[in-house]
């Protein structure tokens, strides 16, 4: 990583970011045509699917680093995988938030069992918070770390997994079709507010990211100071 | 081959000790016919049948939630996961062999918890299908289920944080083994939880490796 | 054998272990002495692979079937019987003739009248015993003990240092120890924990 970069990095990633959502959701409410079939609150849209893909690429940034810790055996990618771990699960938080919103703009109830997306970040939520209960109630060291790795990596492969059961369970559960809402009937102008929505929540995503990790790594630096001065 | 040899030896160990010690497996045996017991004074008078198979789904899950938090138990307590990751063999060779005689276990007490479930609701329920969803399921349950026990097992807390980690990871496994239950048609579902069975397994033989080395 | 560079341990917050430097050769019988807490478990566990250093380096050019760990607890089944506990870990590591060498042992330390008892039945001394049977088990080439003198009666101490007056020749030993002056004799070097 050049010298500019791990010095700048946060900061050029936040600017970019706060630009990408302004913009982007500036040219969402004011710019881009409504939804033929859902009207004003297909704009919800913009937020929530962007910031569900952001959430799923925490989760896989993630599990790459679990992956590396293991295969690689460095201390670092414990603190990495974490952090990524975590911002997944804050996104993951904003999406079930959103979703729950525009299912109650869209059908008037705070939760439905038939919104697929939602079903499944419910589960993830349920199993990445354990995630942070595993991680609380171990030890610090090497132990836990490798712990954490494998417990991330499981979560990735989980999500295509609940993903299928999910769809299972929807016939089982709830008969009623499931509303498709990004379908392939965006026009090209919606696609362009959704790239711009979706580039800036990643950027948010990798400027919270970085500004975490450099904060732990500083707490880290700090107690083996103090350690070594002790 | 020798790889097998010290899985049949590590399994063998298993079932020795609770063949001696004799406490886990009556234990799930009382806990699944209470758990079936209970459903039935929850359950209201004009319930359907398909909500009570959910149900001994649920049993099943507990109980093996009961068995799992005692699999690592004494590994964990006299620090005898040391002895075995000392020898040469294969870590891998020692979740296989628990997860052996888990699932020894948990066929164990469905022997008995199906029956008693067909006598307490509706026995017309448990067809070929229903059973095959829970043998299949049972795979599920215990390859993952011995991998999570040993990462609670390390912790402070471990009585709590296997049920935290282990429910989420299994409800693929509830819709696949409910649906093969109830639904007319059941291959997709039994196929579904032959494709977890799989995806995990694999997974868990290869990752408890790092969970029980530094 | 062995060899550590700046070799350190963390526990969280608490560091067990700092810039030890140490090299074991073939045939040394190396004493690790310190105050309690100094670290000496800590030092065998990193050395049998039962923990990873935190910092530093850890050479060993052993595996795992060659090695030998005495620790601080028995680590037998308490619910299973000598013989069956001895004939767990004798199959694991693949010991050759192995019906004879666990009779064998379990004569050398006196324990062949209980070897159908349960593990768990047996006296704090006899567990001790239980243990160095089965650490000595495979023939490993090197030893690691951790105060293996603990809880041994006199009878129980006295078969253990004959028996490694007997091994010393042909295995390299690493003891952790807070009666160094027991083993003086033997000993070919000293590492020290502060």
């Amino acid at each position: 990583m050049s010298t500019w970069s791990r010095n700048n990095g946060a900061l050029a990633l936040s600017a970019a970011a706060t630009c990408l959502l302004v913009g982007g959701t500036a040219l969402a409410f004011l710019w881009v045509p409504q939804d033929a079939d859902q009207g004003f609150s297909q704009k919800i849209f913009y937020l929530h699917v962007p910031v569900a893909l952001t959430a799923y690429a925490c989760f896989a940034w993630g599990a790459w680093k679990a992956w590396r810790l293991l295969s690689r055996r460095q201390d670092r990618y414990d603190l990495e995988s974490y952090t990524a771990v975590h911002m997944g699960i804050i996104f993951g938080v904003l999406t079930l938030v959103t979703g729950s919103i525009w299912a109650k703009i869209s059908w008037g109830v705070w939760w439905t069992w038939s919104e697929r997306q939602l079903v499944l970040f419910l589960i993830l939520f349920l199993f990445y918070s354990a995630y942070f209960m595993l991680r609380y109630s171990v030890a610090p060291g090497p132990a836990r770390a490798n712990m954490s790795a494998v417990y991330a990596l499981f979560g990735v492969v989980l999500i295509p997994v609940s993903f299928l059961a999910i769809r299972l369970a929807g016939t089982l559960l709830h008969p009623n079709p499931v509303i498709n809402r990004d379908g392939p009937q965006m026009s090209a102008s919606m696609f362009g507010v959704f790239c711009v929505c979706l580039a800036g929540m990643l950027a948010l995503a990798a400027a919270l990211y970085r500004t975490e990790l450099t904060g732990k790594r500083l707490d880290a630096r700090l107690r083996e100071l103090r350690e070594l001065l002790a | 081959m020798s790889y097998l040899v010290d899985v049949a030896t590590l399994a063998r160990k298993d079932l020795r000790l609770e063949l001696r010690a004799r406490d886990t497996v009556p234990a799930m045996l009382l806990f699944v016919v209470s758990a079936l017991v209970i459903f039935h004074f929850a359950l209201p008078e004009e319930s359907s049948g398909p909500a009570a198979v959910g149900l001994l789904w649920i049993a099943i899950l507990f109980t093996a939630l009961l068995g799992l938090g005692r699999a690592f138990m004494a590994e964990r307590e006299q620090g005898l996961l040391d002895g075995l990751v000392l020898a040469p063999c294969d870590r891998s060779a020692i979740w296989l062999g628990k997860t052996l005689s888990t699932l020894v276990f948990l066929l164990l007490v469905e022997a008995i918890a199906l029956p008693a479930f067909a006598l307490f609701f509706d026995g017309s329920r448990i067809g070929p299908a229903a059973i095959a969803g829970v043998l299949l399921a049972d795979l599920g349950i215990a390859t993952v289920g011995t991998l999570l026990a040993a990462m609670a097992s390390a912790s402070r807390a471990r009585e709590l944080l296997l049920p935290l980690l282990f429910l989420p990871v299994v409800i693929p496994l509830l819709v696949g083994g409910v649906g093969a239950a109830v639904e007319p048609d059941p291959a997709r579902y039994l196929g579904f939880l032959g494709l977890y069975d799989l995806i995990f397994a694999i997974l868990s033989w290869a990752s408890f490796e790092y969970v029980v080395t530094e | 054998m062995i060899r550590a560079r700046q070799l350190g341990r963390r526990f969280g917050d608490k560091r067990v272990l700092a810039g030890i430097d140490f090299a074991v050769r073939p045939g040394d019988f190396v004493l690790v002495t310190g105050p309690n807490g100094s670290g000496k478990t800590t030092l065998l566990r990193l050395c049998a692979g039962l923990a990873a250093p935190t910092s530093g380096e850890l050479e060993l050019e052993l595996d795992r079937a060659e090695i030998g760990f005495l620790g601080h607890e028995p680590l037998v089944y308490r619910e299973l019987t000598a013989l069956e506990n001895l004939d767990l870990f004798g199959r694991l590591y693949r010991v050759p003739e192995r019906r004879e060498r666990i009779g064998m042992l379990l004569e050398r330390f006196g324990l062949w009248e209980d070897r159908c008892e349960r593990a768990g039945a047996f006296s704090r001394g006899m567990l001790q015993r239980l243990a160095l049977c089965r650490t000595l088990l495979h023939e490993p080439t090197l030893l690691l003990l951790d105060e293996p003198f603990n809880a041994l009666d006199q009878e129980g101490a006295a078969l253990l240092e004959r028996e490694l007056a007997e091994l010393r020749a042909e295995r390299t030993f690493l003891v952790a120890t807070h009666e160094p002056e027991r083993l003086g004799a033997l000993a070919s070097g000293r590492l020290a924990l502060a």
